[in-house]
């Protein structure tokens, strides 16, 4: 798996956006993880070479980061809130609900690939409690239901 | 709108106000006379007199931070200086910058101008956190358009003053937030906190002065140099100026982001969002998000300030208040907390990296009906490790046992009985 044209000269924008290769690192992973859905070895050493930094320093990053993947995910990410607001409103139930259906825990990634899913708190949904994210533009869902998770995982079976 | 001057214009859908819209309803009016009437310093005195507090939970005087960084920056000299907005949102229970950026992100830039004017920056940088993605794409489109106006770049409005603005997005991690770790994530270090001296008005975003302001903090600004700060002073029920953006949440009727007079108790806030749901009564709440300690009934009247929540042993902090209904097991709702600090430790100073994960399992352990009797005698040995702020490299380690300590005090009780492995309050 190589970078496309496309992201690498993306990542060289960013360098001139962000005031220099190092501070355009985090934007660097961030164009990678959006074409590629992750982050591999592979890709961010060449994400390094485009930027000309270190492997060692553009890891540095995306080993801290929480929302940078370093290995595989599925299509469709969900970001479960495990809060206290959340909790109070229920979200426990939902979990475990969507566990049970899914057939996954936390930062786990179904078996056909569909989805991945990952607690997370707080996720600025506290008045839509239990609330989760999900998908590519982290779509606020809530208040979500143990008995029905169309909101979290579509029709899936 | 007047009752409501940060939100008032906020549409109910969320989606932002396109350039047109939003100068029609009376938008970009303070910047052209901040530019026009006023110099640097008359504005900074005018948000010294409006008593305006910094949004982002330590509620630090927001002239007296800009007075310093234009102290800071007259002693570095020429070059760069930088205004970083921080929208990390990130704290347990808060949820107002997010409507703050989504839904009315011209004001924040706006302020934002009008701050950088104030303090001498040359360009904003707002941080937004990962997870706000909607947020991040209508700042920058609200950027592009107040480019394309004339109200950022070089000589805006004729004033002489040159500006430039962008967004970082970052990544998650609550730490970010915290302002010296922010300024690290700018410049693409790993994002941990740093030490202080030098404050970063004196030396921050790549060693230049830097001023660090709150979403909130910075939304208010538009209308205090438009209103006066003795306006804005009028908004506040007490010696703290304007409004303020609570937000509700946890057992309440109807959760929701409430704007009213700084200084509204948590007896009328619960109320407006529809009282305790199901006619439960009320076991205890937290006024300010996930690190500011435990009240009960008996102080549902404190006016809700920086000022008064302090005397009363707890803390505005973001103003998100959380309600625990008399179902609620308070050891469970700690956990929850300590589960999210512990998680989120940057790792740097070892109370916090191995205590914070170690009282998790603690409370784990007792909320299970697991824990032995010296694991309460450990967990009040954590907290007074912790002790107060300061002795850590940044306060996340003192709010994560903030919730921990206040539940120790007021339910030591409950903690106890969870000893003989039942709970005498929990919701099952
Ligand atoms: C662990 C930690 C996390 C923080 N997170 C945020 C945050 O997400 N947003 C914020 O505005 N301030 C946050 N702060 C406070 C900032 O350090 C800083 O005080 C604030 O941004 C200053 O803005 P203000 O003066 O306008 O309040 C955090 C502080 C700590 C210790
Ligand atoms: S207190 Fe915790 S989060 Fe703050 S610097 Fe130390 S280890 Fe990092
Ligand atoms: S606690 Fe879940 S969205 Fe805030």
């Amino acid at each position: 798996m190589t970078l496309s044209p496309a992201t690498k000269s993306a990542i060289v924008e960013a360098a001139a956006a962000h005031g220099g290769p190092k501070a355009a690192m985090l934007e660097a992973l961030k164009l990678v993880q959006q074409a590629e859905g992750y982050v591999s070895d592979a890709n961010l050493a060449e994400a390094a070479l485009t930027l000309g930094v270190t492997t060692a320093e553009i890891d540095s990053l995306a080993t801290f980061y929480s929302q940078i993947f370093r290995s595989p995910v599925g299509e469709t990410v969900i970001l479960l809130c495990d809060g206290l607001s959340c909790y109070l409103g229920g979200a426990d139930a939902v979990r475990d609900a969507v566990m049970q259906k899914l057939g996954i825990g936390f930062g786990e990634t179904t078996p056909d690939g569909k989805f991945t899913l990952i607690n997370i708190c707080c996720v600025g949904g506290c008045d839509r409690a239990p609330a989760a994210l999900v998908g590519p533009d982290r779509t606020l869902v809530g208040p979500l239901s143990a008995d029905d998770l169309t909101a979290l995982i579509g029709g899936a079976p | 709108m007047s009752e409501t001057p940060l939100t008032g214009r906020a549409r109910a859908d969320r989606s932002p106000h396109s350039f047109a819209k939003w100068q029609r309803i009376g938008g970009y009016q303070a910047l052209p006379q901040a530019l026009s009437r006023h110099s640097p310093d008359a504005i900074v005195a005018m948000v010294e007199a409006a008593a305006l507090r910094g949004r982002g939970g330590a509620g630090f005087l927001t002239g007296t931070k800009w007075r310093l960084m234009r102290e800071g920056a007259a002693k570095a000299g020429a070059g760069a200086r930088y205004l970083c907005v921080n929208g990390d949102e990130t704290e347990p229970g808060s949820f107002k910058d997010r409507l703050l950026m989504e839904a009315l992100p011209h004001q924040l830039i706006e302020g934002a101008i009008i701050a950088a004017y104030a303090v001498g920056a040359t360009e904003v940088i707002a941080l937004v956190r990962d997870e706000y993605r909607a947020a991040a794409v209508a700042l920058t489109r609200a950027i592009a358009e107040a480019e394309a106006a004339g109200l950022l770049g070089r000589n805006i409005l004729g004033s002489g003053f040159d500006l430039t603005m962008r967004v970082h997005a970052s990544a998650g991690r609550y730490i970010v937030g915290e302002e010296t770790a922010l300024i690290a994530a700018i410049e693409g270090e790993r994002p941990v906190p740093r030490h202080r001296p030098p404050y970063p008005a004196v030396s921050g975003l790549w060693g230049r002065p830097t001023t660090v302001n709150n979403v909130e903090t910075l939304s208010a600004v538009p209308a205090i140099v438009e209103r006066g700060a003795d306006w804005f002073r009028g908004l506040s029920r007490t010696d703290e100026g304007g409004t303020k953006l609570y937000g509700v949440s946890g057992c309440v009727a109807r959760p929701q982001l409430i704007e009213a007079p700084m200084g509204t108790t948590a007896r009328e806030l619960i109320e407006r969002a529809g009282g305790i749901r199901d006619g439960r009564a009320l076991l205890a709440f937290q006024p300010g998000g996930g690190a500011t300690g435990f009240l009960e009934a008996a102080e549902l009247d404190v006016p809700m300030d920086f000022a008064h929540l302090k005397k009363v042993g707890s803390a505005l902090g973001t103003g998100a208040l959380i309600v625990l209904d008399d179902r609620t097991c308070p050891v469970a709702a700690i956990g929850r907390h300590a589960r999210f600090y512990a998680r989120e430790s940057c790792g740097l100073c070892t109370p916090c990296r191995d205590g914070l994960p170690w009282v998790s399992k603690l409370l784990d352990a007792l909320e299970g009906g697991q824990g032995r009797r010296e694991d309460i005698e450990l967990l009040h040995m954590h907290v007074d490790l912790a002790g107060p702020s300061g002795r850590s490299f940044c306060d996340l380690m003192a709010g994560a046992m903030t919730p921990l300590k206040s539940g120790l005090q007021r339910f030591g009780d409950v903690f106890a009985a969870h000893l003989d492995g039942h709970c005498p309050v929990g919701r099952a």
